[in-house]
């Protein structure tokens, strides 16, 4: 195996699984931290960072065509609509 | 960075219009996926909202360690599944037959854990219904997200292991011409994984000491 075809096969996802490994123990450790503060933001903002990982580098969004990244969008706006007014009923009663 | 020239299959003219529709297929496919499970996270938004004392009481009794082990074992699923989709497109077989048996392994592994925390959820009577734990309101709509989510996750990654190892019954000399296979099926197992690392803060995070 070529230097260059080991680092795209094996060693770029392997860094990104060490991204996701670091990121689990830090938010799984700030959830035992006494008194730390913003806790459920936190441990939401590491997930989404987390989610953001795997779908750049493992599903290639970073480097892709921008049908696919605007396709890769649709479902959570879509997501999106269906927060929003349920919030806008839920917070206006 | 240079690409390897990817093998064209009928009726593609070229390789990169092969992979893009291949992925805008799944993308569009995992778009219905994230309103399916956005359902679901709109429910627990809505419970956590309105009954936020009861539904810490209810959420701190989620077992982290079980949820954790469980993490690991499934973002380490989706690094080979990377590695196994990576060397197919390259026409490293034996390489890509060992990462799509170790996803497939660590698959399984994450299905006998959940079969572990699931025995020990039982025998703590956290199953919504007449012999639930907790009286307080919120306690019981957290575990019916959890029971809900969780098996409807498994259910997924039960389809994704069936997926998965269609990988192996295609034959070693076929294999690199149907790397676009090996994008799609990495796509949805990724999916899965995206899922699970957002339902871990959610479920086993929750009113931590």
């Amino acid at each position: 195996m070529k230097p260059e075809t080991r680092r795209r096969v094996i060693l770029a996802p392997l860094a990104t699984w060490a991204g996701l490994m670091v990121l689990l123990a830090v938010t799984a450790l700030y959830a035992y931290l006494p008194s730390a503060p913003i806790k459920p933001e936190v441990s939401l903002a590491i997930g989404i960072a987390k989610a953001l990982l795997i779908a750049l580098f493992f599903m290639q969004l970073r480097k892709n065509a921008s049908l696919i990244r605007l396709a890769s969008m649709a479902g959570l706006v879509w997501a999106s609509f269906l927060f929003m007014l349920t919030f806008a009923d839920l917070l206006t009663r | 960075m240079t690409q390897p020239p990817a093998i064209l299959n009928e009726p593609w003219r070229t390789p990169e219009r092969q992979q893009v529709a291949m992925q805008f297929g799944i993308w569009l496919f995992l778009a219905t996926e994230a309103l399916f499970f956005g359902g679901l996270f709109l429910f627990y938004a809505v419970s956590r909202f309105t009954d936020s004392a009861g539904f810490e009481i209810g959420a701190r009794e989620a077992d982290i360690w079980f949820g954790t082990a469980n993490t690991a074992v499934l973002m380490t699923s989706s690094l080979t599944m990377a590695i196994g989709e990576r060397a197919t497109k390259e026409g490293l077989v034996p390489l890509a037959r060992l990462m799509v048996m170790a996803t497939l392994a660590l698959g399984a592994t994450f299905l006998v854990v959940k079969g572990f925390e699931y025995r020990s959820d039982i025998e703590k009577h956290l199953v919504p219904g007449p012999a639930f734990k907790y009286a307080i309101r919120g306690a019981a709509q957290f575990w019916a997200f959890y029971w809900t989510a969780t098996v409807v996750h498994a259910i997924h990654l039960t389809v994704g292991l069936g997926i998965v190892s269609r990988l192996l019954f295609i034959s070693k000399e076929d294999l690199p011409e149907r790397w676009t296979t090996a994008i799609g099926t990495a796509l949805y197992w990724h999916l899965v994984d995206i899922v699970w690392v957002i339902l871990y803060p959610l479920l086993y995070l929750v009113g931590r000491p």
